[in-house]
């Protein structure tokens, strides 16, 4: 047995301790804000200028590639940010953990689940139906 | 015998007690607008879904989002993405290990929560004088 290892047999077989993955959440939590700011600027713009537009020029627009590009870009990045706020809220208040396996399980299919549906959304626009 | 002494244990103070601070209720307001933004997602969907299936899938969308409702609900999720935005902007300094003056944080604090307004109001100003401009 190790000197270097501080943790006991019993934490050892309940995978208690490290992960060594402790800061991953937050930075890239903070990797996705930084691509979003810029991105949920573009999106503003974007639904300010389509307000009251009809379906063609809507349509004409989404479809454009470079709308398209930074439409599915800022979708990615909302995906990631979105889950990962959620569950380390999840993580604050659902103690049981039971439940909260399940609750995370949730919050990943819903976040993913709106991921896929928007990214397909957009592809179908942009390359014609 | 002596009767059991009732001892007065001091409780670790709960959030009833603490002085309004704006950091404080700027903190619990982003993750509040986060899970608002984070509902909103399914909107956006919808959204993207209905220009994606037709003309009619469209109708039915624009049809909801011009109603009164729609409009308050898109109106929420403005100020939310747009407090969310200014307010999250401050982490970054934070991380920085800049702003952590208590007057400085309090400044850029009470200016995420009053741009996000601002921010709102001129986002729906735009909407309504350019409505159909494309």
């Amino acid at each position: 047995m190790s000197n270097q290892d501080m943790r006991t047999p019993k934490a050892k077989i309940l995978h208690l301790g490290s992960a060594r993955s402790g800061t991953s959440d937050h930075v890239v939590q903070r990797a996705t804000a930084l691509a979003i700011a810029p991105l949920s600027v573009f999106f503003i713009v974007s639904v300010v200028a389509l307000a009251g537009a009809e379906y063609d020029t809507a349509r004409a627009y989404l479809g454009h590639p470079l709308v398209s590009i930074l439409l599915i870009a800022l979708i990615g990045a909302v995906v990631v940010h979105m889950r990962i706020g959620v569950k380390i809220t999840i993580e604050d208040y659902v103690h049981s953990e039971g439940l909260k396996h399940y609750v995370l399980l949730a919050n990943s299919f819903f976040s993913y689940g709106i991921g896929l549906a928007c990214i397909y959304a957009v592809l179908k626009i942009s390359f014609g139906s | 015998m002596a009767a059991p002494r009732q001892v007065e244990r001091p409780l670790s103070p709960h959030l009833q007690i603490y002085r309004f601070t704006i950091t404080m209720a700027m903190s619990i307001i982003h993750r509040i607008t986060g899970i608002g933004l984070y509902m909103g997602m399914a909107l956006l969907a919808w959204w993207l879904i209905a220009a994606a299936t037709g003309p009619e899938a469209y109708a039915v969308f624009l049809g909801v989002a011009d109603s009164i409702i729609g409009k308050i609900i898109l109106f929420g999720f403005t100020w939310a993405l747009c407090n969310h935005l200014l307010s999250g902007i401050r982490y970054f300094f934070w991380d920085a290990a800049l702003a952590f003056e208590l007057k400085t944080a309090d400044v850029i604090s009470w200016g995420a929560a009053i741009g996000g307004i601002v921010l709102t109001v001129i986002v729906w100003f735009a909407a309504i004088v350019l409505r159909g401009v494309l």
